[in-house]
């Protein structure tokens, strides 16, 4: 597996395209800084949503039995799984009970992370996305590089070529509208031959019994409603206590993940329609083990905005495939490390931790202060590398002591003035490959403030020690 | 050497201890917490006595004052960990908060543009994040720039953008490091930038090592070398 600074440095080969792909999620970010400020107390807005996920997962099985009763109530039948094998095979049983052989799912990050597509083909149920971006990726054959827009890495050229070879549009349209009516027309055969809706949730209501569903392409509601078999997946953090904490969280969803007032479609699910069945499937995977660890805990807050990814400009230049974690950026990162601390070591590194992240958080993750943590977790496991680990050591020991400080100093400002500067500004060091050297001042500045002081009748120095504290 | 004249004008009894190295920012970025907090031993023995810790540079005050606490466990209880703590300030914050200047007597008739380090910026409150809406706001370092005669302060359109030197990220990630880097220069020069002035150094060496290599006009300068006023 390649790391996140090799795939990267892969991505960047072709400059154009990283500065297109950049502009292309900045875009996303103004809108979001636009939107943000047109809503009086937005910070508050943030604050307010913390405190509610704070408290409902603080009281998680309790809201959990109040939500899975209220859906109960309303003719849903509701399953839990512990972890990504078990909500398949849930899944599963419930398509095979119905003979159901052709799926039309709405897009969901939960079942990316379970892997639920390809556990399902294997076991011959046809699984059809029905978000534009999601189908696109499948048919190419790709995994999402966004989590809220998942086709983000590919052009409108390049989808032309690929609905040409799957859907038969005309070769090289690259017309968004004709493109999109072709999916839809498309989509249209597959949402009424579907015996099975799949979706994910944005929230699910504890006080109701009501799953949430926020899109723009109103797939889901489709996906939902037509067939007569419909499931619904969740994660525990889904759940919010009551209806009026929609108003929290949906003015900062849209607005957040890609700069609308809200989403086109919002759509409550109060229980199935007339002959339908509806069940829903709620997942732990590693969710509980997150709130257990108190330094990390906030991470499942997160509503899956993508904000911190459309913001970050390790993102922004380096994709989401260069991150091997199937939710990418910032917050891909604090998650993958609950998942596999060592197999995701590198994406721990893939940031500059400018803190863009955590100040854009709808609901205040600390995020760029957990990615340094989980630095010190890899360390700690041994992860690092010996490489890394011995310059930083050096680099300790000649810091510890002043005088090794000092004739670490001299030793650099001496060789860098005295060797020509094609030594180290050439491709085989890895900080001269593309910038130059600082350039050298003669004296250090002990020795300027030295002479400094000694030329000063009256020397600074006196009179700013502490005579103890009073 | 600016920031001593600095402080010398605005009339601070100062002193350089000698016995100081690194606050230990290089390894807690990367991880290391345990050389880290050697690093920050041996910081808050050096400088523990003193009223105020005055440091120009934005990183190194948001590693003392958000992080130390994580690496001094044996100290952070204690009345003089609270003190180093809660008075270790960014030179342009102390000058502001604590010495209550409001305008800076220097002259610096040049288009400048103003490079908000990460750490300072959302990390001290320098300045006003763009992500969060905080209408009305002014940035504190902003302020003293405008302070200045005949000067001229050119806005980027990513007001914020991270410079991509993230310490030892510069090293690990070199490709895209750069790549953040080039961008962010490009931002300075269509906002016709003369000069990139910032209060953290290891940005400005990022960005420098870069303009030097691409031979580029612009030049980055230390905040405290303009509010110093002799280079005018």
């Amino acid at each position: 597996m390649k790391s996140h600074a090799r795939l990267a440095a892969g991505f960047l080969k072709q400059e154009e395209r990283a500065h297109w792909h950049d502009q292309a999620l900045w875009y996303v970010r103004e809108k979001r800084d636009r939107m943000a400020a047109s809503v009086p107390d937005w910070e508050r807005l943030r604050d307010t949503a913390q405190a509610i996920k704070r408290h409902a997962l603080a009281n998680l099985p309790h809201y959990l039995e109040e939500f899975e009763g209220n859906a109960a109530a309303r003719g849903a039948i509701v399953h839990y799984a512990l972890d990504a094998a078990e909500h398949n095979r849930i899944v599963l049983e419930i398509l095979k009970g119905r003979n159901a052989r052709l799926v039309a799912k709405s897009k969901s990050m939960l079942s990316e992370e379970c892997g639920l597509n390809e556990y399902l083909e294997r076991n011959g149920v046809q699984v059809v996305e029905t978000d534009l971006a999601e189908r696109i990726i499948q048919l190419a054959g790709e995994r999402p590089s966004h989590i809220v827009l998942p086709s983000i890495h590919i052009r409108k050229e390049e989808v032309g070529d690929i609905f040409h070879e799957h859907l038969g549009t005309e070769k090289g349209e690259s017309d968004p509208t004709r493109l999109t009516r072709a999916a839809r027309t498309h989509l249209r055969e597959r949402f009424l031959a579907a015996q099975a809706g799949i979706s994910g949730v944005n929230f699910a209501v504890a006080e109701t019994g009501a799953v949430v569903i926020c899109t723009n392409e109103g797939n889901a509601d489709l996906g939902n409603s037509l067939p007569d078999l419909y499931i619904a997946v969740m994660g525990v953090e889904k759940v919010i206590p009551k209806t009026r904490d929609l108003s929290v969280f949906l003015r900062l969803l849209s607005r957040s993940a890609t700069g609308q007032p809200i989403s086109a479609y919002t759509s409550h699910l109060l229980g199935p329609r007339p002959g339908q069945a509806m069940h829903i499937v709620i997942v732990d995977n590693g969710r509980s083990e997150i709130l257990q660890r108190e330094r990390f805990h906030r991470a499942a807050f997160c509503i899956r905005c993508g904000a911190c990814l459309n913001t970050c400009p390790v993102y922004r230049r380096s994709g989401g495939h260069s991150y091997n974690y199937v939710i990418p950026g910032p917050i891909g990162t604090i998650l993958a490390m609950h998942r596999d601390l060592k197999k995701f070591k590198d994406m721990a590194y893939a940031s500059t931790l400018c803190g863009s992240c955590t100040a854009v958080c709808p609901v205040k993750i600390d995020i760029h202060r957990q990615i340094v943590l989980w630095r010190n977790d890899v360390v700690e496991a041994g992860y690092l590398g010996r490489a890394k680990s011995a310059a930083l050591k050096t680099a300790t020991l000649g810091m510890k002591s002043t005088r090794f400080f000092r004739m670490g100093g001299w030793t650099v400002r001496t060789i860098l003035r005295i060797l020509p500067p094609f030594v180290f500004n050439n491709r085989l060091t890895i900080w001269g490959k593309s910038r130059d050297l600082p350039r050298m001042p003669a004296r250090s500045f002990r020795a300027e403030f030295r002479a400094y002081s000694r030329r000063k009748t009256n020397p600074p120095e006196l009179g700013a020690k502490k005579e103890g504290r009073s | 050497m600016a920031t001593v004249r600095l402080l010398e004008k605005l009339g601070v009894a100062f002193e350089f201890p000698k016995d100081q190295t690194c606050c230990g920012q290089p390894q807690f970025n990367s991880g290391c917490f345990r050389d880290a907090a050697k690093l920050a031993g041996k910081m808050f023995r050096v400088f523990k006595d003193f009223d105020w810790v005055v440091c120009p540079s934005g990183s190194c005050t948001g590693m003392v004052r958000e992080y130390y606490e994580l690496l001094l466990e044996r100290e952070k209880g204690g009345e003089e960990f609270k003190h180093l703590v809660s008075h270790t300030f960014e030179l342009c914050e102390f000058l502001i908060d604590i010495l209550k200047v409001e305008t800076i007597d220097a002259s610096f008739p040049h288009k400048v543009s103003l490079h908000q380090s990460c750490h300072g910026l959302r990390g001290l409150g320098l300045g006003v994040p763009s992500e969060q809406v905080l209408p009305g706001r002014t940035g504190k370092v902003r302020r003293l720039l405008e302070s200045l005669r005949g000067i001229e302060i050119v806005t980027t359109g990513r007001s914020d953008e991270c410079c991509g030197f993230g310490g030892t990220f510069s090293v690990f990630e070199g490709a895209v490091s750069s790549f953040i880097g080039r961008d962010r220069i490009r931002d300075y020069e269509q906002a016709g930038a003369e000069v990139i002035v910032s209060y953290d150094m290891s940005c400005l060496m990022h960005l420098d090592g870069l303009i030097r290599r691409d031979k580029k006009l612009l030049r980055i300068m230390h905040i405290a070398e303009i509010l110093d006023g002799a280079v005018a």
